[in-house]
């Protein structure tokens, strides 16, 4: 169960709750590569947390151990304050953990509206056949469903495009619509993997404004990585900063931007 | 009406109902095609192997009698019952269920992230696999299969034709069966594809793997159920083809029909395995009527060949194929 002895309220009213997820002593190696050495951080009920750190500082392999893609050789990861045993991804995901990619992970094929329909495949219950003849409970569900996927796609402004093939969107758009998936499995644990990548600003601008609204209106618990610094501190209650698979930073937006490794690590230091 | 129109009009008809069974064979390709990427060179012999399957059932055959009596010098052959045709049918559903799994667990699991070309040359090893286990178990002796499909002329056609054209055609009950049948299974695999939970699972794990690992997809489950399906499509061109032409080796050879059929209709496209089918089916037929005879016929044999080899200059992604766009 939750801790909540740690909860408090921020600045702008919204309530942080107890630790939702810890990475105890994590150590992840890649042959004789150490892309995570000996971290440990939690995230807690409510907040934003953001992973942040240059180039190949190890924050897509931290995402990838939370969300079970890769299997770290050390340490411990506890999910409400149980250990979690190797899980494989999908079975990540069925415990309420979504997750977005940096190099986007949509099914180009389907319609915005099927690709965000997805997310809710493990709120579907009825068996094989009535939901072939779509009868009674079936239909019941897919409509249930439906309200869901419909609020996310009206909350993430993507309304015009639902019917849309994603292969045929621009790219801020793919971006959000994978977010939207996410969101249909009303995770939580959402978990997004540098979300402002490759975006002008207004295009950064917006997302920015979502992950907060999201963050806002259904209390999601939200993870990021980013390694642009400024976005980062003006959204995550909280940093962890990386820097060659250590943690070299762990606190509030100010404190981290005082941390004197941190300021190393992301200006360069002369070793003399 | 002049005499060759209504020959033409018969031989139409007839090429339809040939490829309908072609796009049958090409069902069981499209499915795994699209749900894994994999150019399944074994689907001729799945359905050589269901078939065998469904006919050593229903006679009541030993599996592996052969290897049995030369083992243990004994002289097994029968169990000595005859089994129904829907409960043996029934039984064969299971057995092709089974072997997905077996083929899964064995192989493809073993091969996640390979290159195409690698899982295209194990379907190739499954295929020989398959055949060798099919002759073991059940004997590579010809064998009829008669699940009670109707056979023969259709009497109907051929009167109602005969008082209009003054001419009766001769339409095989079998294919219209077979017509049928294609038509329920088609419609099945679509709403099976565009309803269900399984279904819209199966489509997300055909585009993108990661992207359905991460809404709790499970990929062994879904290559499983792929498989199956196709199994049970095998199963379906099994008793068709076992029907029409004896359960034997070239029964697996089927699948080399199925070829062009695919690259008209696109790798990937359902209705295009019906579409291409259907094409090729008429295009043969009526190509030996109205050719055929000014090159010395047998033009069946290669018709279908020469066509797909022109879709593939032309249009290689086929009629309804998604168009391969490389961007740059």
């Amino acid at each position: 169960m939750l801790d909540n002895s740690l909860s408090y309220v921020t600045d702008d009213g919204r309530t942080i709750g107890g630790v939702v997820m810890e990475m105890k002593n994590i150590t992840l190696r890649f042959g004789g590569v150490v892309a995570i050495q000996d971290i440990s951080f939690d995230i807690r009920e409510g907040e934003i947390r953001a992973i942040i750190g240059p180039n190949g500082a190890g924050k897509s392999s931290m995402l990838n151990v939370i969300s079970g893609f890769y299997v770290p050789q050390e340490g411990e990861v506890l999910f409400h304050g149980k250990r979690r045993p190797p899980m494989r991804p999908y079975e990540v995901a069925r415990q309420g953990i979504a997750r977005t990619f940096q190099n986007i992970a949509l099914f180009e094929g389907m319609s915005v509206l099927d690709n965000v329909m997805t997310g809710r495949l493990n709120y579907m219950k009825t068996g094989l056949f009535s939901q072939a003849l779509w009868k009674g409970k079936a239909e019941k569900e897919e409509t249930e469903n439906r309200e869901v996927v419909e609020k996310i796609i009206d909350f993430l402004e993507i309304q015009h495009i639902r019917k849309t093939p994603v292969a045929r969107l621009p790219y801020g758009l793919k971006k959000r619509v994978e977010l939207a998936r996410a969101l249909a499995a009303e995770p939580k644990l959402l978990l997004l993997d540098e979300p402002m990548a490759g975006m002008n600003v207004e295009e950064k601008e917006d997302m920015s404004r979502f992950i907060l609204d999201v963050n806002d209106e259904f209390g999601t618990t939200i993870a990021l990585i980013e390694h642009d610094m400024g976005v980062v501190m003006d959204l995550s209650d909280r940093v962890v900063v990386m820097d060659y698979g250590k943690k070299i930073g762990d606190g509030t937006p100010d404190e981290v931007r005082n941390n004197q490794d941190v300021i190393d690590a992301y200006l360069g230091v002369s070793h003399d | 009406m002049p005499e060759q129109l209504v020959f033409a009009m018969e031989v139409t008809l007839n090429g339809l109902m040939a490829g309908v069974l072609y796009a049958l064979v090409a069902l069981g390709f499209v499915l795994i095609y699209k749900a894994s990427g994999i150019f399944n060179y074994a689907q001729g012999v799945m359905a050589l192997f269901a078939a065998m399957t469904l006919v050593g059932i229903m006679q009541g055959q030993v599996p592996f009698a052969h290897l049995i009596n030369a083992m243990f010098g004994s002289h097994v052959h029968h169990f000595g019952w005859n089994v129904p045709a829907v409960l043996a049918i029934a039984v064969t559903v299971g057995v092709m269920v089974l072997l997905a799994w077996l083929v899964q667990v064995l192989v493809m699991k073993h091969l996640v992230g390979q290159e195409p070309i690698i899982l295209f040359m194990a379907t190739i090893g499954l295929a020989y696999f398959l055949e060798g286990v099919a002759d073991l178990m059940w004997g590579s002796e010809i064998k009829t299969l008669d699940v009670g499909l109707p056979q023969g002329i259709n009497l109907w056609i051929d009167e109602s034709t005969y008082n209009i054209f003054g001419y009766g055609f001769f339409i095989d009950n079998l294919d219209i069966v077979a017509t049928v049948i294609a038509a329920l299974l088609v419609a099945g695999l679509v709403c099976f594809a565009q309803y269900t939970k399984q279904g819209r699972a199966m489509r997300a794990v055909a585009d993108d793997h990661q992207a359905a690992l991460s809404v709790g997809i499970s990929l062994n489950f879904i290559w499983v159920l792929v498989w199956s399906v196709a199994g049970f499509v095998a199963l379906v061109a099994g008793i068709v083809w076992g029907t029409k032409s004896g359960v034997q080796f070239s029964l697996s050879l089927i699948a080399l029909k199925a070829l062009p059929v695919l690259m008209l209709g696109g790798f990937t496209s359902i209705p295009g395995a019906i579409v291409g089918g259907l094409i090729i089916g008429v295009g043969e037929k009526l190509f030996e009527f109205a050719i055929g005879p000014m090159v010395g016929g047998a033009t069946e044999n290669w018709f279908a060949y020469v066509l797909a080899l022109i879709f593939l200059v032309f249009r290689p992604q086929g009629l309804f194929g998604e168009k391969i766009i490389e961007r740059v």
